[in-house]
C-alpha cells in the first residue's frame, strides 16, 4: 500500500469516527466507540460473506452429525437384513438399502464421526508440528533453517499413500481405536510439510518488519518476540492452510479406508461404504453416491471456510 | 585504508566522566553473495548528556546502520561489525553479552523508527504495546501499565489518550502513530534517544509538530538525542552539533551555527546549496552531480572525489584525514580550509 493510500484510508476512518484532520481536539471526538480489533474487522467482513455462512452451516451440520448422529436418523446403521438388499426407500431410510441391507442414509450419518475426528485431530497435530518447525526455521534462519527445510523436503518427497499403506499394513489386527489413531498419526506425520513451509515463509516476512526491530530495541527476549509479535502476524495463512488441510485429511482417510487399510468395520466410515458401493454400482447407485456426496460436501465446506477466513483475516488486505 | 584509530573530537571538550555515548572508529560491512559492502568505514562520534547530535547523510551513507549497531539490532548475517568500539558510560557495548545488551536496550538507549506504521504491531492495541515493555521489563501489573501508558500518551500529546488506548495502529493518522512510537520508546526513561528519520514518512506540517515534540521531550526529560536525517531543514532548529556522513564516514563534524554559516567540506557545501530557497527566483536549483558510490567499490582516495568540484590529483591518491579547523570543527577534506573560506564569502 502506498503512503498516499494509507493516508486516505486513515482519513476515511477518521471521518467515520467523527474526527476530522489532525491533531484532533478532544471535544471533537464523539462518544467513546468500541475499538475494532483485527478479529473484529475480520468478523465484520465474514458476516457479509454468503460463502462463509454456507460453508459454516455445512461444517456445523457435519459436526452435529458427528456428535449426535441419532438426531438425524432413527435407524441403526448396523441393523442390516440381507432380505432388504438394495431395497427401495422406506420409513426413515430415505436413500434405501445397500448390498448388506443396511440403511444407506443412516450409515452416511454415522460415518461422519470417524471422518471428522480423523480430519480435525490430524489437522491439529499437523498444526502443532508445522508451527514448531516453521517458527524455528523462519525465526532463527541459518543452519537451523537449512536442516529443517531439508527435513521438510525429505518428508515432502515421501508419497503419502505409499507410506500410509506401508505403515498401516502392520496394524491389520489392531483394535478400532488403535486404527483410528494410527490413521491420524500417519496423516499428521506425512502431512505437516505444506503448513510448515507456509508458516516459515510468513514468519520470515513478519521477522523483517519494523515492529520486530522495535520490540528488540525495547529489550524483548527471543521467546517473547516469537510468541507475541511474530506468531499472531504469521497465524492467518496457517489457519487457512490447516482448514483446507482438514478437508483433504478427511478425503485421505476415505481413500485409505477405501483401499482397506484405513478404518475397518465395525467402525463406520465413508471410505468403506464408497468401496462396497463401488462393487455393486451396477445394481444400485445410491449406496455409492450418498457417502460420496457426504464426503464431497464436507471437504468442500472446509475448503470454502478456509478461503473465506483467509480473505477476512489477511491483514495485507486491510 | 584504515585511518588513525582515535580522532580528535570537535566542538566540545571531553567531560571529566567521559562522554555519555561514544562511537570509536566503527567499521561495519555487509557480507552478501555479490561481495562485501563496506557500509561503515571508521565512524567516530560522541554524545554528551542533554545534547542533540544530528547525523546527516543521504540514503546508504551508513547513518542508520551506525544507529542499529549502537542498539545491537543489526541483522547478522549479513551485517558484521569488523572493528571499533561503542562506549556507553565508558563500557564497550560490543564486548557485552547478548543479555547485557538487552538490559541496555530501551532502558538506557531507545530508538524510534522512520515508518511508525510498520514499527507498530498491527494485531495489538497501542495501549497494550506501550504497556508491554513496562510489564515485561519493570514487572508492572496490567492496571499500572495501562495507567502509565495513558501518561505516556499524554506526554506525547495524543488527544483523549485514555479513550484511544484500545485503538489499533491502523486507526491512527501518520503523525499520531509516530507519537505512539515515541511513547513506546520513552516508556523506560532512556537516557539516549535515537530518532532514525522520525519525520521522513510524514507531511511537512506534521513534521514540524513532531520535531517540536522531540525537542521539548529531550529538554523536559533531560535526554541526549541522536537525530538521524537527510533533511537539512529539519536539523537547523533542533540540533547542537552535526555530523555529516558520506560513504560510511563522517566527512564533516561541527556545531550547527558554524556549519550552516561556512561548511568546510565540499559535500556539505553542495548539500546546503541544493536547498530550495524562497528568496531566489528563476534560477536552476544547484545539485551535486553524480551518484553516491557503490559501497562494494568505494573510490580510491577521498570517496567524494568523483563528484567534487574541488578535486585534485591528491584526492584520487590519498585518503584525507580529519583536518581540525580553528574553531574545533573537523573536515575530512584536503582543502577544508579553502572550502570554508570559499563558503564564508
Amino acid at each position: 500500500m502506498s503512503d498516499f493510500e494509507t493516508v486516505a484510508a486513515t482519513e476515511d476512518q477518521a471521518a467515520r469516527r467523527g474526527v476530522s484532520g489532525e491533531p484532533a481536539t478532544p471535544d471533537r471526538i464523539g462518544a467513546p466507540q468500541r475499538a475494532r480489533s483485527l478479529a473484529g474487522d475480520a468478523w465484520r467482513d465474514l458476516r457479509r460473506n454468503p460463502i462463509f455462512w454456507v460453508s459454516l452451516a455445512l461444517v456445523v451440520l457435519a459436526a452435529a452429525m458427528a456428535a449426535v448422529p441419532s438426531l438425524f436418523t432413527a435407524n441403526d446403521p448396523r441393523d442390516c437384513l440381507l432380505s432388504r438388499q438394495h431395497a427401495a426407500p422406506s420409513g426413515g431410510a430415505i436413500f434405501g438399502y445397500d448390498f448388506q441391507g443396511c440403511d444407506v442414509y443412516a450409515r452416511a450419518v454415522y460415518g461422519t464421526r470417524a471422518s471428522l475426528l480423523v480430519g480435525a485431530l490430524a489437522a491439529l497435530a499437523t498444526g502443532v508440528i508445522a508451527l514448531i518447525v516453521g517458527m524455528l526455521a523462519g525465526y532463527f534462519g541459518g543452519w537451523v533453517d537449512a536442516v529443517l527445510s531439508r527435513v521438510i523436503d525429505i518428508v515432502l518427497g515421501i508419497p503419502l499413500l505409499l507410506a500410509a499403506i506401508v505403515l498401516l499394513k502392520r496394524l491389520s489386527t489392531s483394535s478400532d481405536n488403535v486404527r483410528l489413531f494410527a490413521v491420524i498419526f500417519v496423516l499428521a506425520v506425512l502431512g505437516w510439510t505444506t503448513a510448515a513451509r507456509v508458516i516459515r515463509s510468513s514468519v520470515i516476512t513478519a521477522k523483517e518488519q519494523d515492529y520486530v526491530s522495535a520490540a528488540r530495541m525495547l529489550g524483548a527476549r527471543n521467546g517473547r518476540i516469537m510468541w507475541r509479535h511474530i506468531l499472531p502476524n504469521a497465524l492467518a495463512p496457517a489457519i487457512v492452510v490447516l482448514t483446507i488441510a482438514l478437508g483433504s485429511f478427511i478425503a485421505a482417510e476415505a481413500t485409505l479406508s477405501f483401499l482397506g487399510i484405513g478404518l475397518k468395520a465395525p467402525t463406520i466410515s465413508w471410505g468403506q461404504d464408497i468401496d462396497t458401493g463401488r462393487i455393486h454400482m451396477r445394481e444400485a447407485a445410491t449406496p455409492l453416491i450418498v457417502p460420496s456426496a457426504f464426503l464431497a460436501l464436507t471437504v468442500l465446506a472446509f475448503i470454502m471456510l478456509g478461503d473465506a477466513i483467509r480473505d477476512a483475516f489477511d491483514p495485507k488486505l486491510r | 585504508m584504515t585511518q588513525s584509530a582515535v580522532r580528535p573530537t570537535p566542538a566540545s571538550p571531553t567531560p571529566p566522566g567521559g562522554h555519555l555515548l561514544e562511537v570509536r572508529d566503527l567499521h561495519v560491512e555487509f557480507r552478501t553473495t555479490e561481495g562485501v559492502a563496506r557500509v561503515i568505514n571508521g565512524v567516530t562520534y560522541h554524545l554528551d548528556a542533554g545534547e542533540t547530535l544530528a547525523v546527516l547523510g543521504e540514503s546508504g551513507s551508513g547513518k542508520s546502520v551506525t544507529a542499529q549497531a549502537i542498539m545491537g539490532i543489526l541483522d547478522t548475517p549479513p551485517a558484521h561489525v569488523r572493528s571499533g568500539q561503542i562506549l556507553y558510560q565508558g563500557r564497550d557495548l560490543l564486548t557485552h553479552s547478548e543479555e547485557q545488551r538487552r538490559q541496555v536496550r530501551g532502558k538506557e538507549i531507545a530508538m524510534i523508527f522512520q515508518d511508525a506504521l510498520s514499527a507498530l504491531n498491527p494485531v495489538f492495541p497501542v495501549g497494550w504495546q506501550i504497556g508491554e515493555t513496562l510489564r515485561q521489563r519493570e514487572g508492572m501489573s496490567r492496571a499500572d501499565a495501562r495507567r502509565r501508558a495513558v501518561e505516556l500518551m499524554d506526554l506525547v500529546k495524543i488527544p483523549a489518550a485514555a479513550k484511544r488506548l484500545g485503538d489499533y495502529p491502523h486507526q491512527f493518522s501518520g503523525g499520531m502513530r509516530q507519537r505512539v512510537m515515541i511513547a513506546m520508546a520513552l516508556a523506560l526513561d532512556p537516557k539516549v534517544l535515537i530518532a532514525d528519520e522520525p519525520t521522513t514518512a510524514l507531511d511537512v506540517t506534521v513534521q514540524a509538530q513532531i520535531m517540536d515534540l522531540l525537542a521539548d521531550l529531550r529538554r523536559d526529560l533531560n535526554m541526549a538525542m541522536i537525530l538521524i536525517t537527510h533533511d537539512l531543514g529539519v536539523v537547523a532548529g533542533v540540533a547542537d552539533r552535526i555530523a555529516v556522513m558520506y560513504a560510511g564516514r563522517i566527512v564533516e563534524h561541527a556545531d550547527v551555527r558554524s556549519l550552516y554559516r561556512a561548511p568546510a567540506h565540499p559535500y556539505t557545501k553542495g548539500l546546503l546549496e541544493s536547498i530550495p530557497r524562497l528568496d531566489v527566483r528563476g534560477q536552476a536549483l544547484s545539485t551535486i552531480k553524480g551518484l553516491p558510490p557503490n559501497l562494494m567499490r568505494i573510490p580510491s582516495g577521498c570517496p567524494f572525489h568523483p563528484r567534487c568540484p574541488y578535486v585534485q590529483q591528491v584526492c584520487v591518491d590519498v585518503v584525507p584525514h580529519d583536518l581540525v579547523l580553528g574553531d574545533g570543527r573537523t573536515s575530512a577534506c584536503h582543502f577544508a580550509q579553502e572550502v570554508r573560506d570559499d563558503s564564508a564569502r
